[in-house]
């Protein structure tokens, strides 16, 4: 567990968003210390994704505060890796996993990289390094787009961890995957989280398969925003009045927490972030 | 061509090909069109902005027409129209997400009046049809000097500007949401490659016509596509083959009555093809990263 003494990642204080004069979420009151494996779960629409933008600095607070690695959002997105809502890559799109991970580091950069630098070399290194930390290296020379849903979320995890950041947002990546995926994505996710010390803000639908890893849960719902350790708020009811419909809290044999009863996942995801 | 007899003293026939000034020209203005095709279509590729090189290459055809109709080059038409259609599909591209479908409606309606505004100018120009073929099907004859130096000059101006950007380029095609969270200005790279696109277009047009542009823009980049998944190599070879395909169609029209625009396309789609089977086979070479 990580105690009080680190800085806070991110704290807010009585946040609120709109987004064309409508009310997404207020009363937001968080504080995520440095890593930390932070959900942020709640219904289609109730702002998880808004959550994200509004800590990448992409969206401005309608009142409160908030701050950012100890400063305001946007200032240190250099320090910040970031995995949007997931699409995933074309079948047809011919360029490696290395490549998409490698674009992570310096993408961003003017001009062509220029082989034989000992900068060039670096980048290489790094690029192969961050790929085994995610067990990826059997599949970065493959075309991005024939490679597995798993294996193109773990290329993309990579891809957001090359620049070492100390904050990670991943915005649903277990989404569209199958469940031995779920869980082996979410343990890879809580590995890297200890192992490099990186706080992580995950987005996700479903608990259960991050559960065992959690720190702090954020829930965003139509009762409004409650923010807490995974054993004050995963209760039947609190989620209850969170999501308005029951939901139960069952213990497992094993001492794992398993929620039943959270709306189901939907079956079609076209236009829900469209209208965040 | 009369005079020209091609045979096996493959040597002679090389000096046959450079006899006169208008194939030499034809030679240095096919090259630049390969070159700068080659590297731009490896772009449009990935970007799957096809659709959008195909309009383009359309309102060429007007551009063309209308300044033959005016009395001036071909090419200033070329340049003029497909320079313009590029801003206004940038401008017709949706603001926010970067549907790519989302924009062939606007694309579409740009092409239809494209066309019908050539048909206009080359019936009020009433020349002979042959023009009209050479604006549609390509014409490697009576390249001037002056010519071989504007597609020099915009040639360059387009590779220079592709090299500065490249990168950040290839970032916003591959993944434009990581990209703009990384402060990559996708949308600003979106409308300079757009008028990348269009000059190379206009370029390539003056070569092969404005039907066929994507002998060099789509073809030889398929094809590197179909060989490597390595961006840096595919983009060589996609240069490579299309300057192979250039060179060869106008060595082949040459020695042939046929347009140059045929042989060009075949043999690039013959590179295609060669490519596609080549891949089929379980050979896979394993990348050395």
């Amino acid at each position: 567990m990580k105690t009080a003494l680190h800085t806070d990642a991110i704290e807010a204080r009585d946040a609120a968003v709109r987004i064309g004069g409508r009310l997404i979420w207020e009363h937001l009151d968080l504080s995520i210390g440095s890593g930390q494996f932070v959900a942020v779960l709640g219904p289609n629409g109730a702002g998880k994704s808004t959550l994200v933008n509004t800590v990448l600095g992409l969206l401005p607070l309608a009142a409160g505060a908030l701050s950012v690695l100890g400063t305001d959002p946007g200032t240190r997105n250099a320090e910040i890796g970031y995995l949007p809502q997931r699409r995933s890559f074309d079948a047809g799109l011919r360029v490696r996993g290395v490549d998409v991970v490698r674009l992570g580091l310096d993408g961003d950069k003017w001009g062509l990289p220029r082989p034989g630098r000992r900068r060039n070399e670096e980048a290489r290194r790094r690029v192969a390094e961050v790929i085994d930390l995610v067990d990826a290296a059997a599949y970065a020379d493959r075309p991005v787009g024939e490679v597995s849903g798993g294996e193109q979320q773990r290329i993309l995890i990579a891809q957001a961890l090359v620049r070492r950041p100390v904050l990670l947002l991943l915005d649903e990546p277990l989404d569209s995957l199958d469940l031995p995926n779920q869980a082996a994505v979410a343990a890879l996710v809580a590995r890297i989280c200890r192992t490099e010390g990186v706080t992580v803000v995950m987005v996700a639908h479903d608990v259960n398969p991050i559960l065992p890893y959690l720190d702090h849960v954020v829930y965003l719902g139509r009762g409004g925003a409650v923010s807490g350790s995974p054993a004050d708020v995963i209760t039947s009811e609190t989620l209850t009045r969170l999501f308005g419909t029951p939901i139960e809290v069952l213990q497992a044999a094993d001492g794992r927490l398993v929620v039943v009863g959270q709306p189901e996942p939907p079956a079609y995801h076209v236009d829900r972030h469209q209208h965040p | 061509m009369s005079g020209a007899h091609f045979s096996w003293d493959l040597l002679d026939d090389v000096r046959q090909l450079f006899q006169f000034p208008f194939m030499v020209n034809a030679f240095r203005a096919g090259t630049i069109v390969a070159v700068v095709a080659g590297a731009i279509g490896w772009f449009m590729v990935i970007r799957r902005q096809a659709f959008a090189g195909h309009t383009l290459a359309l309102v060429g055809f007007p551009g063309a027409a209308g300044a033959v109709w005016l009395g001036v080059s071909a090419a200033w038409g070329f340049f003029a129209f497909c320079g313009a259609a590029a801003l206004v599909i940038a401008a017709l591209r949706p603001q926010r997400g970067e549907g790519y479908s989302e924009e062939s409606a606007g694309i579409g309606v740009v092409q239809a009046f494209a066309l019908a505004c050539g048909f206009l100018f080359v019936s009020l120009y009433r020349g002979f049809l042959n023009g009209v073929n050479a604006l549609l099907f390509g014409s490697f004859l009576g390249i001037t000097n002056a010519q071989v130096l504007a597609l020099l000059v915009v040639g360059v101006t387009a590779l220079v500007a592709l090299g500065a950007v490249g990168r950040p380029l290839l970032f916003a095609s591959v993944d434009p949401d990581v990209a703009a969270a990384r402060g990559v200005d996708v949308r600003k790279l979106s409308v300079l490659f757009l008028v990348l696109l269009g000059l190379t277009v206009a370029e390539v047009s003056q070569i092969t016509g404005t039907l066929l542009v994507f002998a060099l823009l789509v073809m030889p980049p398929a094809t590197a596509q179909l060989l490597t998944p390595r961006p840096a190599v595919s983009l060589v070879v996609t240069v490579g083959v299309a300057l192979l395909v250039t060179w060869l169609g106008l060595a082949v029209a040459y020695f042939t009555p046929y347009p140059i625009g045929f042989f060009v396309t075949s043999f690039a789609f013959a590179a295609y093809v060669g490519a596609g089977l080549l891949r089929r086979r379980p050979l896979r070479v394993r990348a050395v990263a």
